[in-house]
């Protein structure tokens, strides 16, 4: 396989990599070499990552060492991760990592190449002595690669047989987060690999307690839970997206509001339109960031719901405070309430795809009802401005 | 937090079911228990259908309409087929999540 390897910014390994601390051989790509065969290029020459501290000699090979705290450069790239398509290409090379000074009845971990979920996973695992095999899951996390097949039972087992995992410890099980379930199937891992799957909790902050606890999860390590923050942190990539389209609908909107018999008129444009371009925003923001945000506590279950409810308050709000924000006329105003609240509910539905808890049936049954209400309601905005030019034309 | 009441699919064939506790184990919402050794749904809106549970069931005794519950993705689905799936960066190498 000639294929470069997955790592941090599609470069291969970060380029100010430090020597190892005193004593032990920077991990560079020949120490890593035989534990990830068939991923590298032999003759790439490479510079290991800044968080690879050294190496541990194993019969498979050495296994490069791992830090268990992260560096600036480490929380730059979560938050690049968490504001940009930059996480499309954050990932750590798979194979096996040590962490601390594992021996050969020391625990193996099973995680994802994508480096944010890598990451979270060694934050916390500062004084343990442990193993971590990373597979490759494109470079997806655990939730979503495992949802997908890639966190899956076809990767884990090559990935065993790829590291020699058997030649690294004596003993004969894996713990797998438990949100790799709908990619891994534990009895066909063991049967092809003689390695069991041992399902840990959901958050890597619980592998110590579960740990220490003789591999035993409690009910609560085992639930998913949204709190404000999680919700929090996944709304720039909500927001992201519609801001991308919100040029289209600022040029539609000028060119209604400049278009007069005689040509389009950039003074009317600009002071029909104003209200309408700040309205755009402010359905953006009340769909991506305040839907989200106050998800538990906006009425009714459905998301479309949700955010048409955050929309029309957001519309109303700002329409009676903000004399700017006003559309003059009834018409305007209709169209206004109709729309913003709709494109508030649109953008709240995709938050969806970012929640711990919906399911598909439950989105499609959304989707059935909410798409004609959209679509429906872009017509009649459309026919209604229609009107309002008409009139303004005087041929109504 | 909840998602819509009514909806979900999964279900559970008691004939085949042995009690053995692993759906328990991997369902990320404790919608299954399992009493006189017999898994049973507890907890039936509380199911995102991740397909945890069916995937580890050495029984085949657990079905569910597997699937993201995404509007993006399934919007996507049906504009260009297929099955709903978490591509959504453009970029068939990439991923929205």
């Amino acid at each position: 396989m000639a294929t470069l390897p997955e790592t941090v910014d599609g470069k291969g390994a970060e380029q100010k990599a430090p020597p190892g601390p005193g004593g032990l051989r920077p991990a560079g790509l020949t120490l890593l070499q035989p534990v990830v065969a068939g991923v590298c290029s032999p003759n790439q020459e490479e510079k290991p990552a800044a968080w690879i501290t050294g190496s541990t000699d194993t019969e498979a090979g050495a296994v490069p060492g791992i830090s268990t705290v992260l560096a600036r450069a480490d929380f730059l790239g979560h938050v690049r991760c968490r504001t940009s398509a930059y996480r499309n290409t954050y990932t750590v090379r798979p194979g096996v990592y040590a962490v601390g000074d594992p021996d050969r009845s020391s625990d193996v971990l099973v995680s994802a190449n994508y480096k944010l979920s890598f990451d979270h996973l060694r934050r916390e695992l500062g004084g343990l002595n442990l193993w971590i095999l990373v597979i490759d899951t494109r470079g997806i996390n655990v939730w979503c690669a495992a949802g997908k097949g890639t966190f899956g039972s076809d990767e884990l087992i090559r990935r065993i047989a790829l590291t020699r995992l058997e030649k690294i410890v004596d003993h004969r099980r894996l713990i797998v987060p438990q949100l790799a379930a709908p990619g891994v199937n534990g009895n066909r891992v063991r049967k092809a690999t003689g390695f069991s799957v041992l399902f840990g909790p959901v958050y890597a902050r619980d592998l110590p307690a579960y740990l220490r606890a003789g591999r035993v999860a409690t009910p609560g390590m085992r639930t998913v839970r949204f709190p404000l923050i999680d919700r929090l942190i996944l709304t720039p990539m909500e927001i992201n997206p519609s801001l991308k389209k919100y040029p289209w609908f600022a040029l539609l909107t000028l060119v209604i509001f400049g278009l007069q018999p005689s040509g389009i008129i950039f003074r009317d444009a600009w002071n029909g339109g104003l209200p309408f371009l700040l309205l755009g925003l402010v359905s953006v923001f009340s769909g991506a960031l305040l839907t989200p945000v106050l998800l538990p506590f906006i009425p009714f279950r459905p998301f479309a719901l949700k955010g048409w409810i955050a929309g029309i308050a957001a519309t109303v709000l700002c329409t009676q405070t903000v004399p700017m924000l006003d559309p003059q006329g009834t018409i305007l105003r209709l169209v206004a309430y109709l729309l913003f609240p709709m494109a508030s509910s649109y953008i709240a539905l995709q938050f969806t795809g970012s929640t711990t808890f919906t399911g598909m049936s439950g989105v499609r049954k959304e989707l059935r009802i909410a798409i004609p209400v959209y679509v429906l309601s872009g017509v009649v905005s459309l026919l209604l401005l229609l009107i309002y030019k008409l009139g303004e034309w005087r041929l109504l | 937090m909840k998602y819509l009441a009514n909806v979900t699919t999964i279900a559970v064939d008691d004939e085949r079911c042995t009690g053995c506790g692993a759906c328990m184990e991997v369902c990320p919402h404790a919608v299954i228990e399992v009493r006189e050794r017999k898994a049973v749904i507890v907890d039936r809106d509380g199911c995102m259908e991740c397909g945890a549970c069916v995937n580890n069931c050495a029984f085949g005794a657990l079905s569910v309409d597997k699937g993201v519950g995404c509007a993006a993705a399934i919007i996507n689905s049906m504009v260009y087929g297929g099955e709903p799936s978490c591509d959504c960066s453009g970029d068939k190498k990439g991923s929205c999540c």
